[in-house]
């Protein structure tokens, strides 16, 4: 965190209040743009509440640097008594991670709502929108259990609502799929916080802990943690609990596809990780038998599976969402490991997905002006009328596939060191064998794009100046930090110490 | 048979939780999965409201012991658990749970209320909600928009 440790983006009196400003002002600007007159100031006003929840987590960010934890207690009232906001590194890389990806995806929602969202339901589009960048930042701020529910289900529900206003007719029963099961799974949570509030008495996640560690061996705790897990599973698609995301992903309209991709299946992960290891801790027995002989050997199958499927398909946008469910794997691949090495490394990959999977959407949605179709056979020669869309693409796709000299290539690197750092060979292998697959889809992709004649006369132009914008924003950001990773790797770094492990070598 | 006597409430929290569940993963209707998804997220309701209930405790509105429905109350309590859990001679159920439930039921209506919006836009769009019919036509009909 020391890039931000002499940083003041606000006056003091602001930054007191960043914690709940990071949620409040998307949440304002939310009933603003339902209100505001045109589609045009909608835009404008998401694009401005996305850039104020940007600049009160670079705000956290460098108070989290100076001081470690930022804790807001709602009203004053101190916990466990009260609500409390607390804000640690590891939130804060989230709370990042989620409003920067939010400022592009609202950038590019200017143009491209215009082809995708019927008239009159734009501006409610850029509400729902802002209600769900309010609910994860909250996710990533809480400090109460319950809380964490209620931010969880305001982005899920707003999810579920804009996920089915597309022009394509099978979103809707995407949707629907993903509103079961996503409701299934944040009850799942409710079931599991309540066993934990049975066993504890309290909900506020700092206080749970410690009378988690004085308790000893209870069922009603391990209930509870089963539940958590299997619900969170859900939201994060968690292989084999993922049958909700493919449909999802593809279907929608492509600001979803942009802005889900990098951090809706993200939020619930990091969620998962604050209660595996904050909550209930590596330390106790059913968390660490859970770590190495489910969630290991599920996230290993996750990433072969799941790659191999995105091979088969015939739907761009399907191929992307079945790679993000195995990218989901890799990321508890180096979860389940525990270390702070392969924690760490598994949150690096994580930054680097989002930005990759949110810039090749976004690609692909710049040119659903042009293409009125998602299969990768009507991409054919694209990349030669699109080239600075596609060029940007390719960029995406090299980073998925892991080519060295960009941010994939890096994350997946120090995924293998922690692998080997905890004698996983069998994870490194998997690492191996699904980075080939991954780069058998990717090329599919890429020569269909870039090498093969175009289907039809018609020219597919570029993308709107709009659009490139961000997605060249993302593209370059995804080569930088393929080249000087100091700022995800030092992020990542504090938030698995910000977890309470220590890395091999520091006195524990 | 006594242990099921003494936690009946979860018994009925358990049955209406896999009854729902159940419903919710059988029919092949959207608007039964609405139904079954309803009754799943009511059994959690219920369950936390059993928790936070404390024997012969009430309401957690503070009472005086000496007024009317103070005494009333405390004539149903035994005196040696008054002595051990009672606040000045009061017993009162535990309010959070209650509070909290409120909460996940305005979510849970939202979330109702999204479903069944799906749910029309989806008859509107295919002409059915019945989930072998969509997956039939999304089969047969190229993605026409809707």
């Amino acid at each position: 965190m020391n890039a931000f440790i002499d940083f003041y983006a606000a006056p003091p009196g602001l930054t007191a209040h960043a914690a709940p400003l990071l949620v409040i002002g998307p949440l304002i600007a939310a009933c603003a743009a339902a209100l505001s007159p045109s589609t045009r100031s909608a835009w404008m006003i998401s694009v401005g509440g996305t850039i104020f929840a940007f600049w009160m987590a670079l705000c956290l960010a460098g108070e989290v640097a100076r001081n470690g934890v930022v804790n807001y207690y709602m009203g004053g009232f101190a916990p466990p008594l009260g609500i409390a906001f607390r804000i640690d590194a590891l939130g804060v890389m989230f709370a990042l991670l989620i409003s920067g990806i939010g400022v592009m995806a609202a950038l590019f929602s200017g143009h491209t709502l215009e082809a995708e969202i019927m008239k009159g339901k734009r501006r409610l589009y850029q509400s729902g929108f802002l209600l769900c960048v309010a609910g994860l930042l909250g996710l990533s701020a809480t400090g109460d259990a319950f809380n964490a529910f209620v931010f969880l289900e305001v982005s899920s529900i707003g999810t579920y609502a804009l996920i089915g206003v597309g022009v394509d007719r099978r979103a809707l029963p995407a949707a629907f799929n993903y509103l079961v099961m996503g409701t299934i799974g944040a009850t799942f949570f409710v079931i599991g916080v309540g066993f934990l509030y049975a066993a504890t008495g309290t909900l506020n996640m700092a206080d749970m802990s410690g009378r988690l560690a004085t308790l000893g061996d209870s069922r009603v705790v391990e209930a509870g943690f089963a539940f958590i897990v299997i619900g969170l599973g859900l939201k994060a698609a968690m292989f084999p609990l993922h049958g909700w995301l493919p449909a999802a992903y593809a279907y929608a309209p492509s600001l979803m596809g942009v802005f889900l991709s990098a951090t809706a299946t993200k939020a619930a992960l990091y969620l998962m990780a604050r209660f595996l290891f904050t909550v209930f801790g590596p330390h106790l027995d059913f968390v660490g038998l859970f770590l190495t002989w489910v969630m290991a050997p599920v996230a290993g199958a996750a990433a072969i599976i799941c790659s191999a499927q995105a091979i088969f398909q015939t739907d761009i946008r399907r191929i992307l969402a079945f790679s993000s469910v195995a990218q989901v794997g890799y990321i508890m691949l180096g979860v389940s490991m525990a270390s702070a090495e392969g924690v760490s490394a598994g949150l690096f990959h994580l930054f680097n997905q989002a930005l990759i999977k949110s810039a090749l959407f976004m690609a692909l949605g710049g040119l659903a002006f042009n293409i009125k179709a998602t299969k990768l056979s009507d991409f054919s020669g694209v990349g030669r009328t699109a080239p600075w869309t596609m060029t940007a693409f390719a960029i995406g796709t090299f980073s998925l596939a892991g080519v060295p000299l960009t941010a994939g290539f890096l994350s997946k690197w120090r995924l293998i060191e922690a692998a080997f750092a905890a004698h996983w060979l069998w994870a490194v292998g998997v690492i191996a064998v699904s980075s080939l697959l991954g780069l058998i889809y990717a090329g599919r992709m890429l020569e269909t794009i870039f090498f093969r004649a175009p289907v039809s006369e018609e020219r597919a132009g570029e993308a709107r100046f709009g659009v490139l914008v961000p997605l060249w924003i993302l593209a370059a950001a995804s080569v930088w930090y393929g080249l000087d990773a100091s700022l995800p790797v030092d992020l990542s770094t504090a938030a698995a110490q910000a977890l309470g492990l220590a890395p091999a070598g520091a006195a524990p | 048979m006594s242990f099921l006597l003494g936690h009946f409430n979860y018994l009925i929290v358990v049955f209406l939780m896999m009854g729902g569940l159940w419903i919710t993963f059988s029919s092949r209707n959207y608007i039964k999965r609405m139904i079954g998804l309803a009754l799943f997220q009511t059994s959690v309701g219920l369950f936390y409201i059993s928790l936070g209930k404390v024997a012969g405790g009430t309401a957690a509105i503070v009472l005086d012991k000496t007024s009317k429905a103070g005494e009333a109350l405390n004539a149903h309590l035994s005196p040696d658990y008054v002595a051990r859990a009672g606040v000045d001679g009061v017993v009162y159920s535990n309010p959070l749970p209650h509070v909290l439930i409120l909460t996940a039921i305005v979510v849970g209506v939202a979330t109702l209320a999204v479903g069944l919006a799906i749910a029309v836009r989806v008859r509107e769009a295919y002409g059915t909600v019945e989930a072998g019919e969509i997956a039939e036509l999304d089969r047969t009909e190229a993605g026409p928009r809707a």
